[in-house]
């Protein structure tokens, strides 16, 4: 079933140029690995004119000394290009003091995610493994070529030259030269074909905290985020979209916003009315004094308590089959117990803190975009399309992102097409154009984390064995009617909205997994963790339902049924042995434990909370195990651990977007909370020394913190929380 | 009409909407990117400047307000206490998208100039208004701490 969105010519235009790399994608997820095929036509690597090394697209080594390493991810805060960086590093024997981090342009030729397909984009928690073995091949062969450099240029045999922390040495002459002295020769020399990588014994930097490259000038606010942008002339323009999703402007009264200093003009977009002045502050007060009118013929106007009822009665529905083992009736019928819950989880805004923004420069030629890009083959395909461009005509410089969240990664490239249709009305001049969205704009805006409801089922038999498990989930498609639909849906099922649901670990021999896809109004959208942001949270809560209706220890119940799923049990085996699982509590404290599995990365988290005698609930410690393969920067991994933590526990006790009549209610971070300092947990963080190929780090951490602490509010309130957030649903 | 006041050490006179919150004048008219707009209305702390001292949110101060005062921006601080910050911040690896930072930085750097040694009541006190969607919270408390002691040796 398709997402009804807000109706707009501009992206209805764009939906037949996506299906190039729609139907790539599909190759790929078929099984067709995209090659590492760099050196291309380039068979030789080409010094340009300041004779630069460069023999592939990921790294570039100067004369300077420098090596910059070409990252094709979007840093928004998860660390990326550290660790990027360091896969490059370490294969090259460069020093740390000497990698500098660049952002790739858009040319999904060479920057493809090759998670993805062959679209360039970041997302899914996949930087780290789909680069993998890309930049451990770019860096060695940088450095097989400077060590053929430096045999020619010493005439001794390849094999005698070592390399370590940015020097190449031969030790029986006792002759060393730096990369940068060896560039321009090396620079000269062909491409190998192959190359030998490092045994994972040898590596140097991979699994050490190593400082991140983009720290510094993000503590003297020289770091420069898309909001920084200016250029002579540049315009600011700050657009009224309509209060209702779905609803079109009938007309509009420019002359008082035209009355204010500063504004230059007043466009109609197909997205709405943009104010454009010569500064954000003359825009935001010329949209203050905008009149608009709007067509709310086919605008959404349910309210949220409308929709969720509704979910209820879809729950009494079977719905698409999602998983499916055994004879689940027959599991029922013999059971000696049931166990029944439902939870519901509410829309979620990503909110990250640097509000949507881009900069566009539009004239016939080209179209060049400076935003936080997350998605830049989609932006390139839909920013053509609006401008009347082709795609390789948009030029993208990707800043650094003040969070994301999953949010500026989208189909529509809302943020980007509005930018351009402005630049368009204003007649593609030349002109730069900043969009900036307010946190209004932000909270209001759509493309949330869908509402959904999860109503589960557990057959027990004489024994207190889970024989049957009955599980169906209510909500949007996240990918339905998109160009992933193809990919990602499935028979019926959007592999986002099940993911943490079909895949459930536990040793269960009777399952079934139901989806049934809704449709609204409501523009939905990925958000941190995606899918296993509520199915986490439904399976990991109501397991801890089950063990306490059959008297078994939280934790002990899972482990026994995880004896096919190591990596699930290890963290959670590792989780509850740091945390003292089982030691005694004072009154008025408890625990509770959860694990998840998302995008590849195993995370287990035993939360530690308080509960005062009025309800209220602090959480005091959590406990967390990650096993994402190969660690490569622990402390990175620690971070994101955190981050994901503190942002999940905000939207498990806060976190909720409403609407009233069509309206949301919430506009800013008054209403719509999220965590603060005084409520952030201590944080414990164990990562398994894994010799797995790594996986991501940027979402799993959220997963499992809900259900956690929910258990552990049960453990001492003997109320389940089944209604998110916890401020809504706190004594359910 | 225009407003004199002393940025970062120099005096300086801003022909200006005197309502025009701070944020943009500082932004917009002089021209200083590291003060981060975030919310407009005080609740997330990104545009923490120090207005004789004090932390105070830019998006919510009227350009008039700061007729005659002593304004400092991320980039204009360089007391002991700015620098035992930014070096714990460094030291402890504290940002991650670090759009906030600035805002917590000027925050935090406030704390320390008017309390040495702060709790960890104090720090939740000066720095609940801050918000870091990243959650870098418990570095940006172990940074405070870490920015205390080095300021007392």
């Amino acid at each position: 079933m398709s997402v009804a969105t807000p109706v707009d010519t501009a992206e209805a235009a764009v939906r037949s140029s996506r299906r190039g790399f729609l139907q790539a994608a599909a190759a790929t997820a078929a099984g067709l690995t995209i090659g590492f095929h760099w050196s291309g036509p380039l068979s030789r690597a080409l010094a340009d004119p300041v004779k630069d090394f460069i023999p592939n697209a990921f790294l570039r080594i100067a004369p300077d000394n420098s090596v910059t390493v070409i990252a094709k991810h979007l840093e928004m805060g998860q660390g990326t290009y550290t660790g990027l960086a360091t896969i490059v590093a370490d294969e090259l024997d460069a020093d740390w003091a000497q990698i500098r981090v660049e952002s790739a342009p858009a040319d999904a030729s060479k920057y493809a995610n090759l998670a993805f397909g062959t679209m360039q984009g970041t997302g899914g928690s996949s930087a780290m493994a789909n680069s993998w073995m890309q930049l451990r091949n770019a860096g060695a062969t940088a450095r097989a070529m400077l060590v053929a450099a430096a045999a020619q240029e010493w005439n001794v045999a390849p094999d005698s030259v070592t390399v370590a922390r940015g020097v190449v040495h031969h030790a029986p002459s006792n002759r060393q030269a730096t990369f940068g002295d060896l560039a321009v020769r090396a620079a000269g020399l062909p491409v190998p074909d192959k190359v030998a990588l490092k045994d994972p014994k040898d590596f140097k930097l991979i699994g050490q905290k190593l400082p991140r490259v983009d720290i510094p000038p993000k503590t003297n606010g020289t770091a420069q985020f898309t909001i920084d942008v200016t250029f002579p002339n540049m315009l600011v323009a700050v657009l009224q979209r309509p209060p209702l999703f779905g609803a079109t402007v009938k007309s509009f009264d420019a002359a008082a916003a035209k009355a204010v200093p500063g504004v230059v003009d007043v466009v109609q977009v197909p997205r709405g009315v943009a104010v454009v002045a010569k500064s954000f502050w003359a825009a935001k007060s010329g949209r203050d004094a905008l009149k608009v009118a709007w067509d709310d013929s086919k605008a959404e106007k349910r309210s949220t308590d409308g929709i969720m009822a509704e979910y209820r009665a879809l729950a009494e529905q079977p719905g698409m089959p999602a998983r499916r083992d055994g004879d689940v009736a027959a599991a029922f019928k013999g059971a000696a117990k049931v166990v029944t819950a439902t939870y519901e989880f509410p829309y979620l805004a990503h909110a990250p803190m640097e509000p949507l923004d881009a900069v566009v420069k539009l004239d016939a030629e080209g179209c060049e975009i400076w935003c936080g890009d997350q998605f830049q083959t989609v932006d390139q395909a839909n920013a053509a399309a609006t401008a009347g461009l082709k795609p390789e005509q948009v030029k993208i410089h990707t800043l650094l992102a003040g969070g994301s969240f999953g949010r500026r990664a989208n189909m529509g490239s809302d943020y980007i097409v509005e930018a351009v249709s402005v630049a368009k009305a204003l007649g593609a001049n030349g002109t730069p154009v900043k969009l900036q969205w307010t946190r209004e704009d932000d909270i209001r805006g759509g493309l949330y984390r869908p509402l959904y409801l999860h109503r589960l089922e557990a057959a027990l038999d004489n024994d207190g064995k889970l024989v049957g498990w009955q599980h169906r989930i209510v909500g949007q498609s996240i990918m339905g009617g998109t160009a992933f639909a193809a990919v990602m849906v499935k028979n019926g099922i959007d592999a986002t909205s099940v993911e943490g649901a079909a895949n459930l670990p536990y040793a269960v021999p009777n399952m079934s997994v139901e989806l049934n896809t809704t449709a609204t109004g409501v523009p939905v959208l990925w958000w941190r963790v995606v899918g296993s942001s509520h199915t986490a949270y439904a399976t990991e809560a109501f397991i801890d339902e089950i063990a306490k209706a059959v008297g078994k220890d939280p934790f002990a119940f899972r482990q026994a049924m995880l004896e096919h799923h190591p990596r699930h049990k290890t963290v959670l085996e590792m989780a509850a042995k740091a945390a003292d699982w089982g030691s005694p509590l004072p009154k008025g404290k408890g625990r509770g434990i959860a694990v998840a599995e998302a995008f590849g990365t195993y995370v287990a988290q035993v939360a530690e909370v308080t509960v005062a005698p009025d309800g209220k609930v602090k959480v005091d410690r959590i406990v967390c195990a990650v096993d994402c393969g190969t660690p490569i920067n622990p402390d990175v991994i620690t971070a994101q651990m955190e981050g994901g933590i503190g942002f999940g526990l905000g939207a498990a006790l806060y976190g909720a977007i409403t609407l009233k009549n069509g309206q949301v209610e919430q506009t800013n971070f008054d209403a719509y909370q999220v965590l603060r300092i005084d409520e952030m947990p201590k944080v414990e963080v164990h990562i398994v020394q894994s010799p797995e190929a790594p996986t991501g780090v940027g979402e799993p951490g959220v997963a499992p913190v809900g259900p956690a602490v929910a258990n552990a509010v049960f453990a001492v309130t003997g109320k389940r929380i089944r209604v998110l957030p916890f401020a809504v649903g706190g004594t359910a | 009409m225009s407003v004199a006041f002393t940025l970062n050490g120099k005096a300086i006179t801003l022909d200006s909407d005197p309502d025009m919150p701070l944020l943009w004048a500082i932004r917009e008219v002089v021209g200083l990117h590291g003060t981060k707009y975030g919310c407009g209305i005080a609740q997330c702390g990104a545009c923490t400047v120090h207005i004789e001292g004090v932390a105070t949110r830019s998006c919510v101060t009227p350009l008039a307000a700061v007729e005659g005062q002593h304004v400092t921006t991320i980039e204009g601080i360089d007391s002991k206490a700015a620098k035992a910050v930014q070096t714990a911040w460094i030291g402890l690896q504290v940002p991650q998208c670090g759009y906030c930072q600035s805002g917590q930085i000027m925050s935090a750097t406030a704390l320390l100039a008017q309390n040495q040694k702060p709790s960890d009541a104090d720090i939740n006190e000066a720095m609940r208004g801050n918000i870091c969607r990243c959650a870098t919270y418990p570095r940006i408390r172990a940074a405070i701490h870490a920015a205390a002691r080095a300021m007392e040796g």
